[in-house]
C-alpha cells in the first residue's frame, strides 16, 4: 500500500506546541509511507486542493490526516479522498489537536505523543478496507414530540411543504407554556390571541395526525427509517364520540380539585377540558380527583354526558407510528422555589410564582384578569418582584441564565401598573437581561415610563407582619440593606429542563448536557440538530428561549427535515456489524446486548441457528463485536485486526 | 446498652458557666431517653471564632483533638449543644475529608472517616426521633404555643451543618410538636440574634433581638425555645435591654431545647435548671405531676 501523511498546523493551534514538520517527516519511517508533508490549514480549499493532488502524482492508496478531531473533519477530508478515487474508507485522521495541541504545552512531549498517534493512525488505514453503503428508500413523515409553540411551529411549516406530521403531546391540550402567558414581551400583545390560531391550524390541517396525553415510549431504527411507539395514557373520554360541549364540567360534583392550567389557584372539575381554547377541545378526567374511581359511586357525567362519551374503563394503548426524522420540542418546566426556605413559597400564600402571576393577569385566569391577593381577594398596593429564583445560583444546582425572566419581569410590572395605576412596582435584580430586539428599550420603559423601582441586590428573607409580607434584601448600588413592605411577591422561577427530560433523551439515543437540557450537535453551527442522524431539536428543551427564538428554531428545525425528505433514498453507514457465520456458536450474547434491536436470528438449511445483523438498523456501537465470545462479530472499519494493529503500534 | 446509642459529649466552654442549665438538661434528657454520653477525658477548647478567623487550619486541629478523644474511646458520633463548637468540629471534620493528610500531620495522627460530630439537637431528632419522644412524654406541654429559634449556626453553612435546611430548618420544630407544643409560622428562626457584639455594641445586640423577641410575640408564642448558650444569653439576659431599645415589654421566657423536652419527659426541675432564665417561664411550664410509669 501507498501511503501519504499530512500533517495540519491549524495556523498556529496546532503548530503553537506541536513540531509539524518534525511528526511529518517522522511519518516517513512509518511502513508503506511514500509521501509526508505539514500544510497550513488543511481543512481549506488549498488544503483539501493539495491532498488530491498528492494523491495523483504519488498514486496514493490510502490517507492519514492529522489534524482535528474527527468530529470537526473527517466528512471533509472523506469528500477530498473520494474527489481524488479513492475510497472514503481509506481515510484516517489523527486528532492532534483537541487530543495534543490544545492540552499540553511541553512542546517536545506533544510532538513525540502526534507521532505516536500518526503511527498509529498508518496503522489502522494499512489494514483498512474499501466501504460501500447502500441506499435504502425514506419514510417521508415526521414526528414531532411536543405541542408547545417551537412543535406548533415545527409541525405547521412541515405540514405547509406538504409533509404527514405526526405531533406527539403529554398534555391533554397543545399550547404548552405560552398557552398559560396573558401577554408577551416586548409588543404586550395577547398570547393566546396569536398562539390559539396557530393551534386551530394543528387541528384542521389534514397531514397533521395529533397525539394528545400520549408520550413516547421507544423507539428503533435510524435516520429516514424510525419505528416509534407511542402510549396513549387513558382519559376515560373517548375523544371520537366528545364533542367538547362541557356539560359534564358543569355537572361534576368533585369540583374543588387543584387547577393545574391555572397553577394551583383556583378550582376544577375533577372532568375537565383544560381551557377554552384547548387543542383538541376534548374533555379527559383527573383519576385522582374522580368521585367514581376514589368511591366506586357517582358516575354523574356518563349520566349526562349527551354523546355517551365517558369510558372509565378506558385502558392506556399502545401505537406504533413510522416516520422518517424526529423533531423533539418538549419544552422546559419552573424551577420550584420550596428549595428557597428563606421566601416562604408554599408557606405564604401571597409570596407566588410569576407563571402563577401570569394566570392572575389573564382574563380566563382564576380571578377573571383582576389582580388579586390568592390570600383574602384584596387588591396589592405594593408589589415585589424577585428576579433569579432558580437561575445564577450554584447553591441549589442552577448555575445558568434562564435568560427569559428578566423581561418577564419588566412585562408583568408594566401590566401590573396598567391593571392598578396606584400600585407601587419594585423588582430585585442582579442585571438586567435584555439583548432582544426592542427588548432593553422594554425595560427602559418600565422604568421609565411606568415608574418600576429597580433595586440591585438580592432578597434575603420574605416574612409575614400582620397582613402584608416584609422583603428584606440589599441595595448593591447603594450600598444598603433595604426592606419594602409587600402585599404580594412575585418570584421569577428559572427554566429547567422539562420533567422526564433525560428519560426521553434515553429513549432517542440524544445526549443531555450538564443541566439536563439536550445537547446541540454543534454550539454555533448545528443549533438544531442532534448527535443522532434524523433527530432535531426546536425550542427551549435544548436550553432556556423565549418565544421568538423557539419559533425561530421550530421552523429551523422544519428546514432540516425538509432537507433531508428532499431526496428519495438516503445512503447508509457501512460501519456496521457483521458476522462471520462461520465462527457464529449460536450463543445469542450479541442479541441481548443489542440496545438498537439490530440483530435476529438466522436459520441456515441445516437448521443451525446463525446471528445476523441487520444493516439499516444497525448503529455501529460494537457491543456485539466486544461481547461475541468468539470474536465472530466484527465491526466494518473498527475490526480487532485494525484496533489491534494500532495497538500493537504505540506499545512497540 | 449497645455501643451504638454510647455518644461521646463534648461540652465546651459555655457550658460550664454561662450555660450550665443547657448542660445539665442535655445530660438529664440522654440519660432518660437511653442515649450514655460519655464526656471525652481531657477535651479542649473548640478554638471558637478567633481560631478560625486567625488560620483554618489551627481551628481544624484544635477541634480535631477533641474529635480524636472520641476516636480513641471507639465513639464515632460527637455531641455538642453548642452550636459554635458544633461547626468548629464540623469544620474540621471537612477539612479531614478534603485534606485527609494536612490533617493528620496537624494532629499527628489520622482522624477516621467514621468520626462524625452532632449537635444535641440533631441527635435527638436522628436517634430519637418525633414519634418516639412523644411516645416518652409524660407531661405533655397541651398545645402551648412556642417559637423555635435556631439561630445562624445549627443549620449553616450548609455545607459544613449537612442538616436540615439551611434558612427554614424544621427539626426543632417537629421536636417540639412532639411534646405537646404549637408550633407557629416563625420567619425569623434564623435570623441574627447579634451574637457576640453583645460585648462591643450591644446596641447592635439590642436591636436585633428585639426584632426576634417582637417576631415571637407577634406570631402568639409565648416563650422562645433556643439550642445556643449565645442566643439564650441575648434573649433572655439581655431582654431588658432588648425591651427598652424597641420601647416595649416582652416578657418572654427563652428555654433551651432540652429543659422542654426534660420538663415534658417528668425529669425534676433540679435537672434542668430552670431557676437559671432571667424571665421566668415556670408559669408555662404544665404543673400536673407526672404519672406513675406504670399507668402510662
Amino acid at each position: 500500500m501507498r501511503i501519504g501523511v499530512f500533517v495540519c498546523r491549524c495556523g498556529t493551534n496546532i503548530a503553537g506546541t506541536v513540531d509539524t514538520q518534525a511528526v511529518a517527516a517522522g511519518a516517513l519511517a512509518s511502513p508503506d509511507v511514500v509521501y509526508a508533508t505539514e500544510l497550513l490549514y488543511t481543512c481549506s480549499e488549498p488544503g483539501q486542493q493539495e491532498i488530491q493532488n498528492a494523491v495523483l502524482t504519488h498514486r496514493l492508496q490510502g490517507v492519514v490526516v492529522a489534524a482535528c478531531s474527527p468530529r470537526m473533519h473527517e466528512l471533509t477530508f472523506r469528500r477530498a479522498v473520494e474527489k481524488a478515487g479513492l475510497n472514503r474508507y481509506l481515510l484516517e485522521m489523527a486528532n492532534i489537536r483537541e487530543h495534543v495541541s490544545w492540552i499540553g504545552q511541553d512542546k517536545a512531549a506533544n510532538t513525540e505523543k502526534a507521532l505516536e498517534l500518526v503511527r498509529m493512525a498508518v496503522a489502522k488505514v494499512r489494514r483498512n478496507e474499501p466501504l460501500f453503503g447502500s441506499q435504502v428508500p425514506l419514510t417521508k413523515r415526521v414526528m414531532v414530540i411536543g405541542g408547545g409553540v417551537a412543535g406548533i411551529q415545527a409541525a405547521l411549516d412541515c405540514a405547509d411543504a406538504g409533509l404527514d406530521v405526526v405531533l406527539v403531546e403529554r398534555e391533554p391540550t397543545i399550547g404548552g407554556k405560552m398557552a398559560k402567558l396573558d401577554k408577551t414581551f416586548p409588543t404586550i400583545d395577547c398570547s393566546s390571541c396569536i398562539l390559539g390560531p396557530k393551534m386551530v391550524d394543528v387541528a384542521q390541517k389534514e397531514n397533521i395526525t395529533l397525539h394528545a396525553a400520549t408520550e413516547v415510549e421507544s423507539l428503533s431504527g435510524t435516520i429516514g427509517n424510525f419505528t416509534v411507539t407511542l402510549r396513549k395514557k387513558a382519559v376515560y373520554v373517548d375523544w371520537d364520540a366528545c364533542t367538547g360541549c362541557g356539560l359534564c364540567m358543569e355537572k361534576c360534583p368533585s369540583k374543588k380539585n387543584p387547577d393545574g392550567f391555572n397553577e394551583g389557584l383556583g378550582a376544577a372539575p375533577a372532568i375537565r377540558i383544560p381551557f377554552p381554547q384547548a387543542i383538541p377541545k376534548k374533555a379527559h378526567i383527573d383519576r385522582s380527583a374522580c368521585r367514581y374511581f376514589s368511591t366506586g359511586k357517582c358516575r354523574v357525567c356518563q349520566k349526562i354526558c349527551p354523546v355517551g362519551a365517558v369510558r372509565f374503563d378506558m385502558e392506556d394503548r399502545q401505537v406504533v407510528e413510522h416516520v422518517g426524522a424526529i423533531i423533539v420540542a418538549t419544552g422546559y418546566d419552573l424551577f420550584d422555589p420550596a428549595a428557597y426556605g428563606e421566601y416562604g413559597a408554599g408557606r405564604y400564600p401571597d409570596v407566588i410564582t410569576a407563571m402563577q402571576f401570569e394566570r392572575i393577569l389573564s382574563a380566563s385566569g382564576p380571578y377573571g384578569g383582576h389582580i388579586r391577593r390568592p390570600s383574602d381577594g384584596r387588591e396589592p398596593r405594593d408589589i415585589v418582584f424577585v428576579a433569579c429564583v432558580g437561575s445564577r445560583d450554584k447553591s441549589v444546582n442552577r448555575p445558568y441564565c434562564s435568560g427569559v425572566c428578566c423581561m418577564v419581569i419588566a412585562k408583568q410590572a408594566i401590566l401590573a401598573r396598567d391593571h392598578l395605576p396606584e400600585a407601587r412596582c419594585y423588582v430585585f435584580y442582579m442585571d438586567i437581561r435584555a439583548p432582544g430586539k426592542n427588548y432593553d428599550e422594554f425595560v427602559r420603559r418600565a422604568v421609565e415610563e411606568y415608574g418600576v423601582q429597580y433595586i440591585r441586590g438580592r432578597v434575603g428573607k420574605i416574612y409575614p407582619k400582620g397582613e402584608r409580607l416584609v422583603v428584606q434584601g440589599a441595595d448593591t448600588l447603594l450600598g444598603a440593606r433595604v426592606e419594602v413592605d409587600a402585599d404580594l411577591v412575585v418570584l421569577a422561577t428559572g427554566v429547567e429542563p422539562s420533567r422526564g427530560a433525560r428519560e426521553l433523551a434515553e429513549k432517542l439515543h440524544i445526549s443531555a448536557d450538564t443541566n439536563g437540557f439536550f445537547m446541540e450537535g454543534h454550539p454555533k453551527l448545528k443549533p438544531v440538530e442532534t448527535n443522532t442522524a434524523g433527530i432535531y431539536l426546536a425550542g427551549a428543551c435544548q436550553g432556556p428561549k423565549d418565544i421568538p427564538a423557539s419559533v425561530a428554531q421550530g421552523s429551523a428545525a422544519a428546514a432540516k427535515v425538509l432537507a433531508l425528505f428532499a431526496r428519495d433514498s438516503i445512503a447508509t453507514d457501512p460501519q456496521t456489524a457483521h458476522v462471520m457465520e462461520k465462527v457464529c456458536i449460536g450463543c445469542g450474547k450479541c442479541l441481548s446486548v443489542c440496545p438498537f434491536g439490530a440483530i435476529q436470528w438466522k436459520t441456515l438449511r441445516d437448521g443451525t441457528k446463525k446471528a445476523q445483523v441487520l444493516e439499516t438498523v444497525c448503529q455501529g456501537c460494537g457491543l456485539c463485536n466486544a461481547t461475541c465470545p468468539p470474536k465472530a462479530v466484527q465491526l466494518n472499519h473498527f475490526t480487532d485486526d485494525q484496533i489491534l494493529a494500532q495497538l500493537e503500534t504505540l506499545c512497540a | 446498652m449497645p455501643m451504638s446509642d454510647c455518644v461521646a459529649y463534648y461540652p465546651g466552654c459555655s457550658l460550664e458557666g454561662l450555660a450550665v442549665e443547657y448542660d445539665v438538661s442535655t445530660r438529664a434528657v440522654c440519660r432518660a431517653l437511653g442515649l450514655t454520653l460519655v464526656e471525652l477525658n481531657d477535651w479542649n477548647c473548640c478554638g471558637s471564632s478567633p481560631a478560625s478567623l486567625h488560620e483554618p487550619m489551627l481551628s481544624a486541629a484544635l477541634a480535631g483533638r477533641n474529635l480524636l478523644l472520641a476516636q480513641e474511646n471507639h465513639l464515632n458520633t460527637v455531641m455538642t449543644p453548642c452550636p459554635g463548637c458544633l461547626k468548629a468540629l464540623k469544620g474540621a471534620i471537612k477539612i479531614r475529608d478534603s485534606h485527609p493528610e494536612a490533617l493528620a500531620q496537624a494532629l499527628g495522627r489520622p482522624l477516621s472517616e467514621q468520626v462524625h460530630a452532632v449537635s444535641v439537637l440533631q441527635l435527638l431528632y436522628e436517634k430519637v426521633g418525633p414519634e418516639a419522644l412523644s411516645r416518652a412524654v409524660r407531661r405533655g406541654f397541651d398545645g402551648l404555643p412556642v417559637v423555635p429559634y435556631y439561630g445562624c449556626l445549627l443549620t449553616r453553612p450548609q455545607a459544613v451543618a449537612r442538616f436540615d435546611d439551611p434558612e427554614n430548618p424544621v427539626s426543632m420544630d417537629r421536636l417540639l410538636e412532639a411534646v405537646g407544643c404549637t408550633v407557629p409560622d416563625f420567619p425569623f428562626k434564623t435570623e441574627c440574634c447579634g451574637a457576640t457584639s453583645g460585648i462591643t455594641r450591644s446596641d447592635i445586640v439590642s436591636r436585633l433581638s428585639g426584632r426576634i423577641l417582637d417576631m415571637a410575640q407577634r406570631s402568639g408564642a409565648r416563650a422562645i425555645v433556643v439550642a445556643c448558650p449565645l442566643c439564650q444569653q441575648n434573649l433572655d439576659l439581655r431582654q431588658a435591654q432588648a425591651e427598652k431599645a424597641m420601647g416595649t415589654r416582652f416578657g418572654i421566657p427563652v428555654f433551651y431545647l432540652t429543659q422542654v423536652i426534660g420538663w415534658a419527659l417528668g425529669l425534676p426541675q433540679k435537672d434542668l435548671g430552670l431557676e437559671k432564665l432571667i424571665v421566668p417561664g415556670d408559669g408555662l411550664l404544665p404543673a400536673r405531676e407526672p404519672p406513675e410509669p406504670s399507668e402510662s
